[in-house]
C-alpha cells in the first residue's frame, strides 16, 4: 500500500496536520490585531459598535484558538514522532527558538484568557490594555516558528564533523538568510488573511440583507487595513524571490520551471509541462523572472540545469506558486478598488456581486497560505535541512505510521467540523442586533 | 551544578507543574462526567466551567514546554523517545486533542452534549494512563537496539505488573490531586454540596493512592534493582512525602483548613516527584541513554537556560495576575461578576 513506506507516510501525515493547523495559525497569529484595532477604535471613538466588535471577534477567536492550541500541540510532538533523526540533529542548534515559540504562546495564551473572562471587570481603557500582551505573543510565536523554518531552507551556525555537529552557535542559527523575508511574509499574509476573512464575514452579513451600520463599519474597517498588508505582502514577497536566487536558486528555477540558466528570463505563469518537459499554453512575461531575481531585466537566473536530477524540488510547485501570486494581486485589487470606490462613491462597490467577490476573497486568502506553504515545504524537497538531511534519512524507522494517519485524518475532521459547527451556533444565537439592543436597554436603564 | 543538571531540573520542575494542574484538569473532567451519569451535574460542572475554561491553556503549555525543552537540553530523546512512541504518543495527543477541543467547542459555545461530557470524562483518565506508561519505559526492558534503531516490545509492556502499576498510580494520583483541590475550591465558592461530594472523592481515592505509590517501588526491586537502590537512599524524602499524604487525609477528615490541605498535598507531590527523579538519575533510558550521553552542546544549553530565566521573569508576574483573577478573586469564585461598566 501507500502507507507501507514510512517516509512517504510520514510527509503525507505532516502535509495532513500542518495544512490543518495553518488554518488556525494564521487566525490565531493575525485577528488579535484586529481585535485590538476595533477596542481602540471603539475608545477613541467612543463608539459601541467598535467594542462590541472587539467582543465578538474575541469570542469566535477564542475558539479557533483552542482547537489552534490542540493542532499545535500535536505537530510539536509529531515533528519527534515522525521526524526524530531530524529532531535530534536540529535539537542540537535550532531548539532554542522552538522554545522560545512556547514562551511567546504561553504569554499569549495567558492574557487571551485574562482579556476574554474580564469584560465588564475592568474599565474599557484597563481592559484594552491586555490585548497588547495578546498581539506581541501572537506575533512573536510566528516569529519563532518561522524562524525554525527558515533554518530548515538555510541551516548555518554550526560545522559538521563526520556526522557530528560541532562548534554550535544557536543565534547564528536562529538569524539565517531565510529569516528577514520568511518572517516578515509569514506576518504581513497572517495579517492580511485575518482581515480578509473578517471581511468575507462582514460582506455577507451585508449580503444576507443585514443593512447594519456595524457590518459596515466592520467592512470598512478590515478592507483598509486588508489592502495595506496585502501591498506589504506583495513587497516582501518580491524579496523573497530576490532571497531565493541567491540561496535556494533550485527552488525558485522549480518554481518557474525556469530549466536553462539564461539571462533576461522570462516569467512563466500557468501553462502544462508535456513529457519532453517543454512549457505549452503559458503566458510568459519578458524580463520578470529576472526582475524578481535579481532587480535587473537582464541578469542571469541560474536554471534547474545546474541541479543533479535528484536535488531538483518536485515541478508541481510552479503551480502552488502561481496560484499564491494569482490569489495576491487579486485581493490587492479587490480591495484597492473597494477603497477608492467608497473614497470616490463609486455605487457598485456597495453591490451585491461586488460584495460576494469580497466573501469569496476569506476563503482565497486562505488557499494562497496553503499555496504559499506548499511552495515553500515540497521546494524544498528532497532536504529537511537543506544540503544537510534529506526527508528518507530524518523520517521514522516505525511502520505504523499509515494507521496513525487514518486516525488523525478523522480527528482533524471533526475538529474542523466542529469549529464550523460552533463558531455558527455562537453568532447565531447572539445577532449583532440582538446584543445592541441588550446594550441600549441597559444603558437606558441605568440612565433613569 | 553542572548543565545537564540544570537542565533536567528546568524539565522535571515544568513536568511537576503538568503533573498538579494536569491532574486537576483530567480529574475534574472524570467528575463532571460522572456526576451528569449520578445526576449530580449542577454540582461540579459550574465548578468547571468557572476555573477551567480560563486556564486550560496554560495547563496545556506546562506539558508543550516538556516536550520542547527535553529536545532542546537533551536532543539523543527525540531519537530513542520519538521512534518508540510513535503509536502511543499520537494516542495520548489524540485524546489530549479530544479534551481541548471540548473545552473549545462545549464551553465556549452553547452548552453541551452528554456523550461529548462523557468522553471528555474519559480521556482525562486515559490521557494520564497513556502518559504515564513512558515512565515505565524509561525504567528499561522493554526497549531493544535492533540495526541502529529503538524498537519497543509492546508485549512485555502491556503484561508488564510495573506498567500496570504505574498507570493505577497515575489515575489514582489524578483523581486525588483533582478532588482535593475542588473540595477547597467548592469551599471557597460557598457551594456545600460540592465540598462535601469532593471531600468523599478525596478520601475515597487517598488509599489506592498510597497502595499503588508502595506497589511500584516494590516492583522496581525486581524489575531495576539498581533504581531501586537509589530509592532506598532517599527513603527520607519518600518517609516526609507519605507523612504529609497522612495530614492531607486527617486535615480532610476533620473537614477544615481545606486550603492547608492543598499545599500539604503539593508538597507531599513534589517531594515524592523530586525523590523520583532524583534516584532515576543518571538515566533517562535505563540502559540506553543518561542525561550525560544524551545532553546537548554548551552553546544551546547556556542560551536554553537564558531564554528560561527570561521567560520566567515575564511568566510568574503574568501568572500571578491569571491566579488573582480567576483562583483568588473571592467574587469571581463565587460566580458574581463586579460591573464596572
Amino acid at each position: 500500500m501507500l502507507f507501507d513506506d514510512p517516509v512517504f507516510a510520514s510527509r503525507l501525515l505532516t502535509l495532513l496536520t500542518l495544512s490543518f493547523h495553518i488554518i488556525y495559525a494564521t487566525i490565531g497569529v493575525g485577528v488579535p490585531i484586529f481585535i485590538m484595532i476595533a477596542h481602540w477604535m471603539g475608545i477613541k471613538k467612543n463608539d459601541y459598535h467598535y467594542i462590541l466588535m472587539a467582543k465578538r471577534w474575541a469570542r469566535g477567536f477564542l475558539v479557533t484558538v483552542a482547537v489552534g492550541v490542540v493542532t499545535g500541540t500535536i505537530i510539536g510532538l509529531q515533528l519527534s514522532l515522525l521526524w526524530p533523526n531530524f529532531m535530534e540533529l536540529a535539537g542540537n542548534i535550532i531548539a532554542l527558538p522552538l522554545f522560545m515559540e512556547v514562551f511567546a504562546f504561553f504569554f499569549e495564551a495567558i492574557f487571551l484568557g485574562i482579556y476574554s473572562y474580564t469584560w465588564g471587570r475592568f474599565a474599557p481603557r484597563k481592559h484594552f490594555l491586555l490585548l497588547i500582551p495578546v498581539v506581541i505573543g501572537a506575533g512573536f510565536s510566528a516569529v519563532f516558528i518561522t524562524i525554525v523554518n527558515a533554518f530548515m531552507n538555510a541551516p548555518q551556525g554550526f560545522d559538521l564533523i563526520n556526522g557530528q555537529l560541532v562548534n554550535a552557535n544557536p543565534l547564528l542559527a536562529m538569524f539565517t538568510a531565510a529569516m528577514p523575508t520568511k518572517v516578515s511574509h509569514v506576518l504581513a499574509t497572517a495579517y492580511m488573511t485575518a482581515a480578509f476573512m473578517l471581511a468575507a464575514i462582514a460582506a455577507y452579513k451585508l449580503i444576507k440583507g443585514s443593512n447594519h451600520v456595524y457590518h459596515k463599519k466592520a467592512l470598512h474597517m478590515t478592507m483598509k487595513v486588508g489592502l495595506v498588508f496585502a501591498i506589504a505582502t506583495a513587497v516582501i514577497g518580491d524579496f523573497s524571490g530576490k532571497y531565493l536566487a541567491e540561496y535556494q536558486p533550485e527552488k525558485l528555477a522549480a518554481a518557474e520551471w525556469h530549466f536553462e540558466t539564461e539571462g533576461s528570463a522570462p516569467l512563466v505563469l500557468y501553462g502544462l509541462l508535456d513529457e519532453d518537459k517543454e512549457v505549452k499554453y503559458a503566458i510568459k512575461v519578458p524580463f520578470a523572472l529576472s526582475i524578481l531575481a535579481h532587480g535587473n531585466p537582464t541578469a542571469e537566473v541560474i536554471g534547474l540545469d545546474q541541479f543533479p536530477e535528484e536535488e531538483t524540488p518536485p515541478l508541481i510547485i510552479h503551480y502552488f506558486f502561481d496560484a499564491m501570486v494569482t490569489i495576491g494581486m487579486f485581493m490587492i485589487l479587490l480591495a484597492l478598488i473597494y477603497w477608492l470606490g467608497t473614497r470616490l462613491s463609486w455605487t457598485f462597490v456597495k453591490t451585491n456581486w461586488f460584495r460576494w467577490l469580497i466573501v469569496l476573497g476569506g476563503p482565497l486568502s486562505f488557499l494562497a497560505i496553503q499555496a504559499g506553504w506548499w511552495m515553500t515545504e515540497v521546494g524544498r524537497q528532497p532536504w529537511i535541512l537543506r544540503g544537510i538531511m534529506t526527508v528518507d534519512e530524518a523520517a521514522t524507522s516505525s511502520d505504523h505510521v499509515g494507521l496513525m494517519f487514518i486516525l488523525f485524518a478523522t480527528l482533524y475532521l471533526i475538529l474542523g467540523v466542529g469549529t464550523v459547527v460552533v463558531l455558527r451556533r455562537i453568532f447565531k444565537n447572539n445577532p449583532v442586533d440582538l446584543e445592541l439592543e441588550r446594550y441600549e436597554a441597559k444603558l437606558g436603564g441605568e440612565e433613569k | 551544578m553542572s548543565l545537564e543538571i540544570i537542565g533536567v531540573s528546568v524539565l522535571w520542575t515544568f513536568l511537576f507543574g503538568y503533573v498538579i494542574l494536569g491532574s486537576i484538569d483530567f480529574g475534574a473532567g472524570f467528575f463532571n462526567a460522572y456526576s451528569i451519569i449520578s445526576g449530580k451535574q449542577h454540582i461540579v460542572s459550574k465548578i468547571i466551567q468557572r476555573y477551567l475554561s480560563p486556564v486550560w491553556e496554560v495547563t496545556n503549555v506546562f506539558f508543550v514546554f516538556f516536550f520542547v525543552g527535553i529536545v532542546g537540553f537533551f536532543p539523543k530523546t527525540a531519537f530513542y523517545f520519538g521512534t518508540i512512541l510513535l503509536v502511543p504518543g499520537s494516542l495520548a495527543i489524540i485524546l489530549m486533542a479530544i479534551r481541548g477541543s471540548y473545552y473549545a467547542f462545549e464551553t465556549y459555545g452553547t452548552r453541551g452534549h452528554k456523550g461529548y461530557a462523557f468522553m471528555y470524562g474519559i480521556a482525562g483518565l486515559l490521557v494520564p494512563a497513556s502518559l504515564s506508561v513512558v515512565l515505565a519505559i524509561t525504567e528499561g526492558g522493554f526497549v531493544s537496539i535492533v540495526d541502529g534503531q529503538p524498537v519497543l516490545d509492546y508485549w512485555a509492556l502491556f503484561t508488564s505488573p510495573l506498567s500496570w502499576s504505574i498507570v493505577v498510580l497515575a489515575i489514582a494520583a489524578v483523581l486525588y490531586i483533582s478532588a482535593v483541590f475542588l473540595t477547597w475550591y467548592a469551599h471557597k465558592a460557598g457551594d456545600i454540596g460540592a465540598t462535601k461530594l469532593m471531600r468523599k472523592y478525596a478520601l475515597v481515592w487517598a488509599i489506592p493512592l498510597i497502595v499503588a505509590a508502595g506497589g511500584i517501588i516494590f516492583e522496581l526491586s525486581s524489575h531495576n534493582p539498581a533504581h531501586f537502590e537509589r530509592i532506598l537512599d532517599l527513603w527520607w524524602m519518600f518517609a516526609l512525602s507519605a507523612i504529609l499524604w497522612a495530614a492531607t487525609v486527617w486535615l480532610l477528615w476533620k473537614q477544615k483548613n481545606y486550603g492547608m490541605a492543598v499545599w500539604l498535598l503539593v508538597g507531599q507531590f513534589a517531594l515524592a516527584f523530586y525523590a523520583y527523579g532524583i534516584s532515576h538519575y543518571p538515566y533517562l533510558l535505563y540502559p540506553h541513554l543518561t542525561i550525560q550521553d544524551g545532553f546537548t552542546n554548551e552553546a544551546m544549553a547556556i542560551s536554553l537556560i537564558v531564554v528560561f530565566i527570561l521567560g520566567f521573569i515575564l511568566l510568574v508576574p503574568s501568572i500571578y495576575l491569571l491566579v488573582r483573577l480567576f483562583l483568588f478573586d473571592k467574587d469571581y469564585v463565587k460566580g458574581q461578576n463586579k460591573k464596572k461598566e
